[in-house]
């Protein structure tokens, strides 16, 4: 598993997709980790970096999509080309993406792994739901992905035959997944303020057990745990 | 010397940044489980950051059974930090605790803002830890107290062996446009910046009320050299990093640097020879 690196890079560009931003960054060194896998993105004007998982990872550049929900992700959105911000990663656990039968199910901004898993992937059957038409366009950074707008539920575009989900979206959604598909890989999204283990801000709870997503998850019922996390191997791999 | 604050730095996902500092202090045991609170737990304000964790930690006997020797295996003297509910509650983890000779000292969080606070006075609680643990006890305090340097002396003379001067303070954020407190719990626990003023007249005054006999590690909002060593001037013996260590990992070894050379630009050969300074009333 690749170490996380914490390293300064410029904005290579941003566009818009809908609602949300694609914003991608120069890639230099940093690995790209595993689809799933996220980074902290330092805000400018913020003291809490965000959370952020891969969106495209393509040779000299890493994207992320973002949803301006709030005044960091605002500001995130409205980076301009050229201008410098800090990323520590990749974290966490990803998808295991060697399944045989996929399915990638993505909710609202959820939908932001699944370009990179799609084309890890070799792209696989993609069913992905929001809210609203404009949510949807986010739809185009995934090839043939099947799309419904609510009242339709993502969930019911899920065939009735064995797959292996992978799923990213929000808690209800993941929920509604897991009792429809208990062994599928879900994705889950917390305020966290290190992405390292230390804060305890991201704990969830699912089937009676806590979990610390970014060191246990993101992906739960994905990867098992590597831990630890920040040792002295990388230290030494960095000298 | 640069410690963590507690439940800033877990060491096992972490050690290397661990092992930057001169002493791990591990987050709070309780004797009991503890699945902490709601979330969200954390949200970011003005200047800082606020929590809401709960002091979520597995119990004194699973932290025994399984963290402590994953812990002893760093090879580096750590603390662990102690709560609970009641001073029987505290008692009960510093005697299993204190049985290790690998743990250094505990330190008593008496001051966590995020759980409904300890009944028991800070002085009860750390007698009742002193009769059974001979271990260097820290009391670790909170802001809010109207008299800092009283409960300080109170808690000294019932036998601790120094103090951690502060813990966050409480305080609220509200969303944007629902005006719903962020956090689960409602109110939390703030750190960060805004908190340095705090800590550093907690330190002065307890240095003040204890004339300088008991060590006392400072807290609170520290982010470089400077302002360790104004924690240091103001009566700390020692400094331990919070919220910074959350996005810079290098923050041990940085702060160390530039605290040995601020001290040195004003003529201390040592950090620790800048103790105190800030009460001599013809420095500088």
């Amino acid at each position: 598993m690749a170490s996380p690196r914490r390293e300064q890079r410029r904005v290579g560009g941003s566009e818009r997709i809908g609602l949300y931003t694609l914003l991608r960054l120069e890639r230099g060194g940093l690995e790209a980790g595993l689809p799933g896998q996220f980074f902290m993105l330092d805000v400018p004007g913020h003291i809490m970096p965000r959370p952020f998982s891969i969106c495209l990872a393509e040779k000299d550049e890493l994207a992320f999509l973002i949803n301006p929900v709030g005044p960091a992700t605002r500001v995130l959105c409205e980076l301009e080309r050229g201008q410098k911000i800090g990323l520590f990663g990749p974290l966490g656990n990803g998808f295991r993406t060697d399944v045989k039968r996929p399915l990638l199910v993505g909710g609202g901004i959820g939908v932001a792994p699944f370009p990179y898993a799609a084309q890890v992937m070799g792209n696989p059957p993609v069913v992905l739901g929001f809210r609203t038409a404009r949510q949807a366009e986010a739809a185009q950074l995934v090839p043939k992905a099947e799309v419904c707008i609510e009242p339709q539920l993502v969930t019911e575009l899920i065939p009735g035959v064995p797959m292996d989900v992978l799923a990213c979206g929000p808690e209800p959604m993941l929920h509604a997944v897991h009792a429809l598909v208990p062994d599928a890989q879900l994705a889950w999204e917390a305020p966290m303020a290190c992405g390292f283990g230390a804060c305890y801000g991201c704990v969830v709870e699912l089937d009676g057990k806590s979990r610390r997503l970014c060191v246990e998850g993101p992906v739960l019922n994905g990867r098992p745990p590597a831990l630890p996390l920040i040792d002295d191997e990388e230290e030494e791999a960095e000298a | 010397m640069i410690l963590n604050a507690s439940g800033c730095l877990d060491a096992l996902t972490a050690p290397r940044v661990a092992r930057s500092l001169d002493i791990y202090v591990a987050k709070t045991i309780t004797p009991e489980p503890m699945s902490g609170n709601p979330q969200p737990r954390l949200a970011e304000t003005d200047f800082g950051l606020l929590n809401s964790i709960g002091l979520q930690n597995p119990g004194v006997e699973s932290f025994c059974a399984e963290i402590l020797p994953r812990l002893e295996e760093l090879g580096m003297p750590f603390w662990i930090s102690v709560g609970g509910a009641n001073a029987a509650d505290y008692a009960r983890v510093c005697e299993r605790i204190g049985e290790r000779e690998s743990v250094s000292a505990l330190e008593l969080n008496l001051s966590c803002p995020n759980v409904d606070p300890a009944a028991a006075g800070a002085a009860e609680i750390v007698a009742a830890c002193r009769a059974v643990s001979d271990k260097p006890l820290y009391a670790k305090l909170s802001p809010h107290l109207p008299d800092v340097a009283e409960v300080a002396t109170g808690v000294i003379e019932a036998g601790a062996s120094g103090l951690t001067l502060v813990n966050s303070l409480r305080g609220l954020v509200l969303d944007e446009w629902t005006l719903e407190p962020r956090l689960g719990r409602g109110v939390g626990g703030y750190s960060g910046a805004a908190m340095r003023p705090v800590a550093l007249a907690a330190v002065y005054l307890c240095y003040e009320a204890t004339k300088g006999a008991v060590p006392i590690v400072g807290v609170g909002g520290v982010q470089n050299g400077k302002q360790a060593l104004d924690l240091i001037a103001a009566g700390a013996s020692a400094v331990a990093l919070g919220s910074v260590l959350f996005g810079d990992l290098e923050a041990p070894e940085r702060v160390r640097t530039e605290l040995e050379q601020e001290a040195l630009a004003r003529g201390f050969e040592r950090p620790g020879e800048a103790r105190g300074a800030a009460h001599r009333p013809s420095a500088g």
